[in-house]
């Protein structure tokens, strides 16, 4: 079959006849392409262990992250129950990065996950090929005449060779997305170590950079209907809420106010 | 005849099915040769389930080499054009 099929036939026949082309007499083909088994199958434990710890390390990501998320909503109430409604606006603002990082973090686990159980089935098969092989080439070994070995040889370490380059592959997959996955969370606990997700208490007067950037990323529609509704569960009744946007004349957007009122409304 | 879907096994299919099955890689080649990426997509998965379909699995203890081998359920359209092109998928 000439088509993508027939590609992939063509390609792993040839790397399994260069494998083995290596060895000389049949006994030493036997060895050697069962040693390579041996290898192969340590290296595809290694890979699971690989993917087991990413895995980990995003799951403890998640549960850091998680804890923001409760302790940047609590921050908000508390800058909102003292009025300061810029403060807790900046807080949604980190809320709302960090739900959105954890969203990301949830899908990348299940992938992992994923991969995880496709290379341990993959383990599984290689193992039972290696197995078939081990028993085939000590009747081999035992039975045949030179010539005759070299067919049935051939024939077992080319069925095995497939299964390994396969193996092979799956791993070499699983390992990119590994990495890529890697690449992310070591940007987002960078971004945490920058002070994104810190103590807001820490904050001071100054906007630094990275909180423009959060300003970008995050829904500012999003953060102020949970401002508002927020409000809204803090009880500060139509009275108060009058207030603050009474309060607020130079910078809010009359858009705010009316967006404030409805929103008290349905609440009470 | 066999055919191995590459990262998920080998699959039993009857001398009868070779035709159809050229024919759907056949189709997934013109889509990968004109890159529409969702024709693609659509036109290859075709091919796999007609193989998980029809095929019956391969016993894990089988040493038999595969007759076909399709590339893996994941591959994208960048992925099967190096195929194409001689880079292959696979590695070394």
């Amino acid at each position: 079959m000439p088509g993508l099929s027939g590609r992939m036939s063509t390609v792993i026949k040839a790397k399994i006849s260069k494998l083995l082309d290596r060895a000389e007499d049949p006994a030493e083909t036997l060895e050697y392409s069962y040693q390579k088994q041996i290898e192969l199958l340590q290296n595809v434990k290694k890979g699971i262990a690989d993917v087991v710890t990413s895995k980990k390390r995003l799951q403890l990501q998640e549960t850091k992250l998680r804890e923001q998320v409760v302790k940047l909503d609590t921050q908000a109430r508390q800058a909102l129950a003292q009025g300061q409604e810029d403060l807790a606006r900046t807080a949604l603002e980190r809320k709302n990065v960090a739900q959105t990082e954890l969203q990301s973090l949830d899908s990348q686990i299940a992938q992992l996950a994923q991969q995880q159980e496709q290379l341990t089935a993959s383990e599984q098969k290689l193992r039972a090929k290696i197995e078939q092989f081990r028993s085939r080439k000590e009747v081999i070994k035992a039975q045949y005449s030179a010539a005759e070995a070299q067919v049935r040889i051939s024939e077992a370490a080319t069925g095995v060779g497939e299964e390994m380059a396969d193996v092979g592959l799956a791993m070499q997959r699983a390992l990119d997305k590994t990495e890529n996955m890697k690449a992310r969370a070591d940007a987002v606990q960078e971004l945490e170590a920058a002070g994104t997700f810190q103590d807001l208490t820490q904050l001071g007067a100054g906007e630094d950079d990275i909180d423009r950037q959060l300003r970008q990323l995050s829904s500012s529609s999003e953060v102020e209907s949970e401002l508002a509704k927020m409000k809204a569960e803090l009880g500060t009744g139509s009275g108060t809420a009058g207030e603050l946007g009474a309060g607020a004349p130079a910078g809010e957007p009359a858009g705010a106010e009316q967006r404030a009122g409805p929103s008290q409304g349905q609440a009470s | 005849m066999i055919v191995r879907i590459a990262t998920e096994g080998q699959y039993e299919l009857g001398e009868g099915d070779a035709a159809a099955l050229q024919e759907l890689d056949n189709q997934a080649v013109a889509a990968c040769e004109s890159g529409d990426e969702a024709q693609f997509k659509q036109t290859f998965k075709q091919l796999l389930e007609f193989v998980r379909q029809n095929g019956r699995p391969v016993p894990e203890d089988t040493l038999e080499p595969s007759d076909v081998i399709l590339p893996p359920p994941d591959v994208s359209l960048k992925e099967a054009k190096a195929e194409f092109s001689g880079e292959g998928l696979i590695p070394g």
